[in-house]
């Protein structure tokens, strides 16, 4: 009956909705995850989950570890030294904080979008078509049909279809954006992790994005990090407010913004703070 | 308050003034040796110089043997030194970025950078000139890409180092295996930079004179010979320079000319790809 199941101690309230698609699947769950930056402990014993098809909006002020808590989960962090995870992240069920974690593999399954467009020195063709030749080996018909797609499902065939040999750096802002949604829609992963990614965007290539975001979730399962509380009303299911490294409450998006029940989530959502 | 006012545009004007001044001699200088070797080294440029030998004492002849020299020497040079310089680069700015190893490999570097090649010259004379018995070409190619390493150690970390972090991220993101991160991504980004690098390495050998004084020595005539003494540029100046001959004094000044015009020559190109690289 539970949706939004807590799996430990967390005051978090159980929620009753029931939703018009049935029944909800964890795709990931987060178990006492606890995350240190050196000795700085960022993340306390935090429980969430990402539920198949569905989009999870993680609100906060800044440094409240919503960031960190997305770089966990394809474990982008595992890049620098100093940076240590500690608890359970399963995804299908399977812990992927464990040693024998293949990285490349976990990555290709949960893609993730940046704060800043990060398209790849290349041509714009090159830019969708490099990820998907890393696991995989398309004629040339086939990966022209992958990147129409990837590029179709990111709302920016009609601008690039007739310059695709152009440098990916010589897009705009929001068309870089979009490219690297592109480009990680192409290599299909299960998950995508959204990093504050209209952040320096203009309204319109923000409207895009998030109407991209709600196209995309028929098919991915989303997690979205945001300053922009209007945004995670818009585009999300389900939103989580963090508050100091911490899980404050989790909940339907819906109830979240009318009738949050912690003290905290009804003040930053109100504009007292943060 | 108009008299603060005052003072600080006054103030402000002296310091633009010395500035100038210094521009100016600094600049000065340059117009000056440019000049002089100008107008010294033209007068002897002719089609025999690229054409002919070095000549004896007292007759009239060419540089030919020398630029070949040079240009053999500073490729195997440049052969030899740019993958090594490279790949330590890369380890110290992709691999072992937040390593131990990595500062002292850097410090150590920062310490060849800037040693005197006349040691290097010396150094390479023990380990292969002493052993082997004679002058060769080959040595004067170690020695040479012994300074082209850490010009290109240095260049190569420093530009990937400026790939933002967050390319890589978002390449690994993808589930890219480190090794096509740093190959496909971050070269990529950083290619005009490591190729600037490379050129200045070429630059900065091309007038070295001293560490192939130890190794290379000289060749009056034609050779292609490696294991034996080879021409160069830097030291055929040197020699005819200081010689009684006008011929060679001649010689000399053309050699100096065309050394760095072929210096200016490269710069500019480097200065050109870095810049292109801004824009890109």
């Amino acid at each position: 009956m539970s949706m939004a199941s807590v799996h430990s101690s967390t005051p978090v309230p159980v929620v009753s909705h029931a939703t018009e698609s049935g029944a909800l699947e964890d795709k990931v769950t987060v178990r006492k995850l606890n995350f240190f930056y050196g000795s700085n402990r960022a993340l306390k014993d935090i429980n969430v989950s990402l539920y198949t098809k569905r989009v999870t909006a993680f609100i906060g002020p800044s440094g409240c570890g919503k960031s960190t808590l997305l770089r966990i989960l394809n474990r982008v962090y595992d890049l620098y030294p100093h940076q240590r995870a500690e608890g359970e992240v399963l995804l299908d069920g399977k812990n992927i904080l464990t040693p024998g974690q293949d990285l490349n593999l976990l990555r290709a399954r949960v893609g993730m979008v940046f704060q800043k467009p990060t398209p790849f020195p290349m041509s714009i063709y090159e830019n969708i078509a490099f990820g998907v030749r890393l696991y995989e080996r398309p004629n040339k018909a086939d990966l022209d049909t992958r990147v129409e797609q990837a590029l179709r499902r990111a709302a920016l065939w009609d601008e690039v279809k007739d310059k695709l040999s152009a440098n990916g750096l010589s897009l705009s802002g929001g068309q870089q954006q979009r490219l690297c949604i592109a480009r990680t829609v192409a290599v299909k992963p299960e998950v995508i992790l959204l990093d504050e990614p209209c952040s320096a965007l203009d309204p319109i290539s923000t409207a895009k994005i998030e109407e991209l975001i709600d196209e995309l979730k028929d098919d991915y399962t989303i997690a979205i990090v945001t300053h922009n509380m209007q945004q995670a009303a818009r585009c999300s299911d389900y939103t989580a407010f963090m508050y100091l490294g911490e899980l404050v409450e989790f909940d339907t998006t819906s109830k979240m913004f009318t009738t949050p029940s912690d003290r905290r989530t009804q003040d930053y959502i109100t504009g007292r703070f943060g | 308050m108009m008299s603060l006012y005052r003072r600080r545009r006054l103030g402000n004007q002296i310091v633009l003034g010395l500035s100038l001044l210094a521009t100016g001699i600094g600049l000065g200088w340059l117009a000056v040796i440019l000049g002089t070797l100008l107008y010294k080294g033209a007068s002897g440029l002719s089609l025999s110089v690229f054409t002919e030998m070095t000549p004896p004492p007292g007759s009239d002849g060419g540089l030919l043997n020398p630029i070949v020299g040079s240009l053999i020497l500073t490729t195997i040079a440049v052969a030899i030194g740019t993958p090594i310089g490279i790949l330590a680069g890369t380890y110290m700015a992709e691999y072992g970025r937040f390593s131990r190893i990595t500062y002292v490999v850097r410090f150590i570097n920062d310490i060849l950078l800037s040693a005197p090649s006349i040691v290097v010259g010396l150094f390479v004379y023990e380990i292969m000139v002493a052993p082997m018995g004679h002058f060769s070409g080959i040595a004067g190619a170690v020695a040479l890409a012994i300074l082209v390493v850490p010009v290109v150690v240095r260049t190569t970390e420093d530009m990937l180092a400026l790939v933002p972090k967050e390319l890589r991220e978002a390449a690994s993101a993808l589930g890219m295996p480190l090794a096509y991160v740093i190959g496909k991504v971050s070269y990529r980004a950083a290619r005009a930079g490591i190729v600037t690098g490379i050129l200045l390495a070429v630059a900065r050998i091309s007038g070295e004179t001293a560490p192939l004084l130890f190794t290379a020595l000289n060749e009056q005539f034609f050779s292609a010979n490696l294991n034996g003494p080879v021409a160069s540029l830097p030291v055929v100046i040197f020699q005819f320079a200081l010689s009684p001959y006008k011929e060679w004094q001649q010689l000399a000044w053309t050699g100096a000319l065309i050394v760095t015009l072929a210096v200016l020559f490269l710069s500019i190109v480097a200065r050109a790809l870095a810049s292109s690289r801004k824009t890109s």
